[in-house]
């Protein structure tokens, strides 16, 4: 069995398309977009043109979008844009769910000068917008809330939160990184003023990100330099980069509705089956609102990494919120935020699929996994009506809201 | 991904002594599922020789390897010789594990300690009798973090972390951390410098080398993890000139860093007779 790459959420594989339209960029076409003489220039028409597909896929105008170095540029260049704009305000509000990109960023600014407040979630990884009307305050510089979440998959009411934001003159984020090609997103049915989106999401390369800002919307460059970018970004393009973002903007148009049947069903397929096959096995997130693409299931009694790596004896790749896997020594922020027991945080695992997936490798799956999680079961000191949930005093409940 | 040595991942692929045994007459349980996790080792021991070992493990590839490692370590070992079975015997019987790993390492040393404890018919003490509670997050005392610093001279409030977990958590125990150690280093240095063992008389250029070396392997690290640095500018007899930089500039407890930490570390290790001062600007 070859590799079964279930591991989109974290990077994806280069479009061969993307790729081909990328290859000349690095050879005989090397101008600068930036040069008076010809060979420069036909460079910076096709930087143009891919500026126009990644601002077609979104609704955007084409000056609307700033090319980035990644994700957490966009994010760190829009919400530092916003306060720098506004330095008497000194209120941030974003989620406790935020990709480490928003999350650590807001909790340095919040050592340095700014108050900080962090939405919940529920047990589904859902906001409450109640929530976020009542934490906004005269002084809220910015609201950043992400699109969609990027361990489960839970799909936040943007469009709703962005409106109470203008109603209240305050300036809004999305990190939509997760959710740009899956969902359809137009940023004329959306208020938003910032929106962020990476390539290697969306079958690009890595190293290229784009950031939509709204037209009047505040902006401070982030790098400062040449003038790239009209003066927004400072720096010389990366152009194989961007013409590869362009052409992945194009294809995600056109998969879109793959994403959302194709790959869905199998998505469903793969969690169906690995439910119906593994006890004390529960899905994290929200089962209705979320990516096609993303399943996170959590197995009790077993270690999140130690199922990656017997996963990768049989060539499956995936993620785990675990504790051990998470590099720190708690699991998933996210998990704990959402309130699942730590006995099941530490089971977790998130399969992320794309349209390069297919029927076989999601049964290879199915079929594996199982004598997996019970290799690892029988190993452990823990199952189910063991002591240690005995002494609980009830059976372990397989709701995930209820701690027990 | 894990940087794991092939015996590692031979001995996560292939745990030897898995399960339980049915005619054990000592048993040893540690970690929680809540904790990510936990070893619970069955012993057979008998007259006073281990004669049998299995264990049953939830946790991450290297708490199982350890736990594999740990059963191979002490079978046919007395009850004696298996007490002397540190956590870096495990490790290193595996060929080495992960800095962030050791706990695992740790958790089997626990485990059989445990055991041997319920054989001599000793309560299964929990360890929040055996000194006080520091690490709330994942129950970890002050006397196992004492012993974690001895046994294998750790250095800083990370190396603690990566070797019993504490201060991995909400970080709020990681002041304590820091004190814990500081009395420990300051109190016998168990690393094999020969800094303890300086000589009373010092050429200039001894004295200079073994600043620059107090500098470097004591001094700066504690300033830079406060964001501030130190720089040796010069030195006159016994009269060390230095340049505080980064946030010491700006601080307005300089003056104590320069004579509560460096001048005092510096006495400890160099010349009682050390003066610091800062050089001018």
């Amino acid at each position: 069995m070859n590799t079964v790459y279930f591991d989109n959420n974290a990077t994806t594989r280069v479009d061969p398309a993307v790729l081909a339209a990328m290859l000349p960029y690095f050879s005989e076409l090397y101008g600068n977009p930036s040069s008076m003489h010809t060979f420069g220039g036909q460079v910076g028409r096709a930087v143009r043109e891919a500026r126009e597909q990644v601002a077609r896929l979104i609704g955007a105008t084409p000056e609307e979008i700033v090319f980035t170095s990644c994700g957490t540029e966009g994010d760190n260049t829009a919400i530092r844009a916003a306060l720098a704009a506004q330095p008497e305000k000194k209120h941030i509000i974003t989620t406790r769910v935020e990709h480490p990109a928003v999350l650590s960023l807001s909790q340095h600014l919040e050592k340095n000068g700014y108050e900080l407040t962090l939405l919940g979630v529920d047990d589904k990884g859902r906001m409450n917008l109640e929530e976020l009307r009542e934490a906004i305050r005269k002084d809220t510089a910015i609201v950043s809330i992400m699109f969609a979440n990027n361990e489960t998959g839970t799909i936040f009411p943007v469009a709703e939160a962005a409106a109470i934001c203008k109603e209240r003159g305050v300036p809004f984020h999305t990190d939509a990184v997760q959710a740009v090609g899956k969902l359809a997103i137009d940023v004329r049915e959306l208020p938003v003023d910032y929106l962020v989106l990476s390539g290697h999401k969306l079958h690009a390369p890595k190293g290229i990100g784009a950031l939509y800002v709204r037209r009047g919307a505040a902006y401070r460059p982030f790098l400062r330099g040449g003038h790239q970018e009209r003066g927004r970004r400072g720096g010389t393009e990366n152009v194989p980069a961007i013409i590869g973002l362009g052409m992945a903007c194009n294809l995600a148009a056109a998969n879109m509705a793959e994403e959302n049947t194709r790959v869905r069903a199998l998505r469903d397929r793969l969690e169906q089956g690995l439910l119906a096959a593994i006890p004390d096995a529960i899905v994290n997130g929200d089962p209705t609102n979320r990516l096609p693409n993303t399943t996170n299931i959590s197995f009790k009694y077993v270690e999140g990494e130690a199922i990656l790596l017997l996963l990768d004896q049989l060539g499956v790749c995936a993620s785990s919120g675990s504790a051990c896997t998470s590099g720190s020594l708690e699991p998933s922020h996210v998990l704990r935020a959402m309130g699942v027991p730590f006995t099941y945080a530490h089971g977790s695992i998130r399969f992320s699929l794309s349209r390069f997936n297919t029927q076989e490798e999601v049964d290879h799956v199915v079929r594996e996994l199982p004598r997996v999680i019970a290799r690892l079961r029988e190993m452990s000191p823990f199952r189910a009506g063991s002591e240690a949930e005995a002494a609980l005093g009830k059976p372990a409940c397989a709701c995930q809201g209820c701690g027990s | 991904m894990w940087e794991y040595t092939d015996k590692v991942r031979e001995h996560f692929l292939n745990p030897r002594n898995v399960g339980s045994l049915d005619d054990a007459n000592a048993i040893g349980e540690v970690g929680s599922l809540a904790c990510g996790d936990a070893l619970k080792l069955y012993l057979k021991i008998d007259g006073d020789r281990i004669v049998d070992a299995k264990f049953q493990t939830f946790g991450c590839a290297s708490a199982i390897a350890s736990s594999s490692a740990l059963t191979e370590l002490i079978k046919g070992m007395t009850v004696e010789e298996a007490l002397k079975v540190t956590n870096r015997d495990i490790a290193e019987f595996l060929g080495g594990l992960p800095k962030e790993k050791m706990h695992c390492s740790v958790m089997g040393q626990e485990a059989l300690e445990a055991a041997i404890r319920n054989w001599r018919g000793e309560p299964a003490v929990e360890h929040s009798h055996e000194g006080q509670l520091v690490c709330k997050c994942f129950g970890v005392t002050d006397e196992q973090i004492v012993r974690a610093i001895r046994e294998n001279g750790l250095k800083t409030v990370e190396e603690i972390t990566h070797y019993t977990k504490a201060g991995g958590g909400c970080g709020e125990c990681v002041g304590e951390l820091q004190k814990l150690l500081d009395a420990e280093l300051g109190k016998a240095p168990v690393c094999e410098t020969p800094l303890a063992a300086a000589p009373k008389k010092l050429s200039n250029v001894q004295r200079m080398q073994l600043v620059l070396k107090v500098l470097e392997g004591e001094i700066r690290p504690r300033l830079q993890q406060d964001g501030g640095d130190i720089e040796l500018v010069d030195m006159d007899g016994t009269t060390v000139y230095v340049a505080l930089r980064g946030m010491c500039t700006s601080c307005p407890s300089s003056r104590l860093t320069l004579e509560g930490f460096v001048e005092k570390t510096l006495r400890d290790h160099v010349d009682e007779n050390i003066v610091v001062k800062e050089a001018a600007a």
